[in-house]
């Protein structure tokens, strides 16, 4: 049985068949193992989760063991056609170095990441509380994030660090939000190359 | 599931083979013979068999006891048995004695069929691809086209490797596991020592020891002291034996003083009691000669594009013998040619030796890997 979540749906309409595909944090392998039956992609997860790692190999999807915090270190510049990384970024370290990292190895990056900035986040901190929701799941002292960022923000780095945002689509608990999404989303989806 | 079991007892079998074997190092093995054991049962499709590869000191006898010696317990038998991870209702696993060991197969301490006397120094030089070879005629006898996969350890997944590059339509999976895809000059090194170690034994006789009733015992555990060095980390050593006095104090003599001392001497003489000394130091030069990419002019991905296997290739995070960068160029190389293949680090303290223990998350990751093998 598959699962997937609704930025699955987005990453797979932007993915080619056939075509080579790294998904950096790939858990159990789902996403993956979905491009690899819808799109007959070569695929590649990486983790460093031992337990996602096992399930990953359960899943039948070839998965590496790498820590993201030290790069894409021996794969090769222009590898794979789209480099995924689906809601991770937040958890991350050396956010710019990986944003690097996958446009170096990709053709394109494809990047999920929850919203900060989500209207309901803002009221919660206007009540004095750290946001808890859907796309935010967990408590401020057992968040696996590190980085806390609004699209606003995350536009703000793409453009301090060249990178070209090709696509971005944002959502609100699976719902299209086409105008302020900074406010109404609470997660976005982002297609992202570099120019020239 | 059930509660994982021993195979039992087991008894090893003998192939011989009549037709000659071209060696790399220019000899030929007119004819020669191979010893094997066998656990489960071979299903009708002939599809259901797995080749188990031994390292420098291992044999054919993987898993299970002999009837006449019950405590000999094969080398991988934590791997291999219904419930383990290589799961014996499942699956049909061969292993054997590499020519030039010292467990029954040709080697230096069986008889030369063209002189009737021991072949001793006389054994042709062997190499990883001659054995890979040899074992694949031992498939042809056993009726087995395909193996479900291949897998080793160490000098073991040389093998494993080998074999995906020499036969590649042969194997389906492969596992590759604390190996490297060539020794550096550091891992040679250790093996010099070690030959130095035998070659200098004034009971060696130029490898004729045996013409001499005797045995280049102080040589052989020399070697072993300075192998089992490099078997183990740093921590695992520092953990098991520290600085710890047999006598609590210091008594400024060259006996045993320190239990590290006690424990590689007590290693190094239980090996030279049973292994022999010509069959280490062809082992050894086998592991020194492999280098699948050398005839590409050191390009790995391409040394490798021949093969079509599914991979699993495993490293131990305290393994400096054949370290984990080691074993990702494996990796980096499988995946240029867009090989299938999965990698995981395993957090093991023990070092090179990790690859025989029954670690909780590395047999887990053998089981679901072998669990996903169609036969």
């Amino acid at each position: 049985m598959t699962s997937y979540r609704y930025d699955y749906e987005v990453i797979t309409q932007w993915i080619e068949p056939g075509e080579k595909v790294l998904d950096l944090g790939c858990g159990d392998g789902d996403l993956l193992k979905h491009l690899m039956q819808v799109r007959q992609v070569q695929g590649y997860g990486v983790e460093n989760d031992p337990d996602k790692l096992l399930a990953s190999v359960k899943n039948g999807v070839n998965v590496i063991q790498m820590d993201l915090e030290k790069g894409l270190v021996g794969l090769e510049d222009g590898f794979f056609d789209h480099v995924i990384m689906s809601l991770s970024l937040q958890a991350m370290h050396n956010t710019q170095g990986i944003l690097h990292e996958m446009l170096r190895v990709g053709r394109e990056a494809v990047v999920s990441f929850p919203n900060f900035g989500y209207w309901r986040h803002r009221q919660s901190i206007l009540n004095g509380r750290m946001p808890v929701s859907e796309s935010l799941p967990h408590q401020w002292f057992n968040t696996p994030n590190v980085r806390f960022f609004t699209i606003a923000d995350f536009d703000a780095l793409c453009e301090m660090n060249g990178i070209a945002v090709r696509e971005r689509l944002a959502f609100d608990e699976g719902k299209l939000m086409l105008d302020e999404p900074n406010f109404l989303a609470s997660v976005a989806v982002y297609r992202l190359g570099r120019d020239g | 599931m059930i509660a994982p079991q021993s195979v039992g007892v087991v008894a090893p079998q003998r192939a011989e083979f009549t037709e000659p074997l071209a060696l790399r190092s220019g000899g030929t093995l007119d004819n020669y013979h191979l010893v094997y054991e066998t656990y489960g049962t071979l299903n009708a499709e002939r599809s259901n068999a797995v080749l188990v590869c031994h390292a420098l000191s291992g044999s054919h006898h993987v898993a299970g006891t002999y009837a006449d010696a019950p405590h000999n317990v094969g080398w991988w038998d934590n791997l291999i048995g219904p419930g383990k991870p290589l799961d014996t209702r499942k699956f049909f696993v061969i292993g054997v004695n590499n020519l030039g060991g010292c467990y029954g197969s040709s080697g230096p301490n069986q008889i030369n069929p063209a002189t009737g006397a021991l072949w001793g120094a006389d054994f042709p030089f062997v190499t990883v691809e001659d054995w890979v070879e040899s074992q694949a005629r031992l498939a042809d006898q056993l009726g087995i086209r395909r193996f479900a996969a291949i897998v080793g350890g160490s000098l073991g997944g040389m093998q494993a490797m080998s074999w995906a590059l020499q036969f590649p339509e042969r194997v389906a999976n492969v596992a590759v596991i604390a190996a490297a895809p060539k020794l550096t000059a550091q891992n040679i090194a250790f093996n010099e020592v070690a030959r130095q170690a035998i070659l200098t034994d004034p009971e060696f006789h130029g490898g004729h020891y045996y013409a001499h009733g005797v045995v280049p015992a102080r040589g052989l555990k020399l070697a072993r002291m300075v192998g089992h060095i490099t078997y183990l980390s740093d921590d695992s050593m520092a953990e098991k034996f520290g600085r710890s006095l047999r006598h609590g104090r210091n008594t400024y003599s060259y006996d045993v003083e320190f239990e590290i001392e006690s424990y590689l001497r007590y290693q190094g003489d239980k090996f030279a009691g049973y292994f022999d000394a010509n069959t280490y130091l062809l082992t050894t030069k086998a592991l020194d000669y492999f280098d699948p990419a050398f005839e590409y002019g050191g390009n790995l991905p391409a040394a490798l594009a021949r093969a079509t296997a599914s991979f699993l290739v495993v490293s131990f995070t305290t393994d400096w013998r054949f370290s984990p960068a080691r074993s990702r160029e494996i990796v980096y190389a499988l995946l240029h040619n867009k090989r299938k293949v999965s990698y995981a680090e395993i957090d093991c303290p023990a070092g090179h030796d990790s690859f025989l223990l029954d670690e909780t998350r590395y047999h887990a990751l053998l089981s679901a890997w072998f669990d996903r093998i169609e036969v």
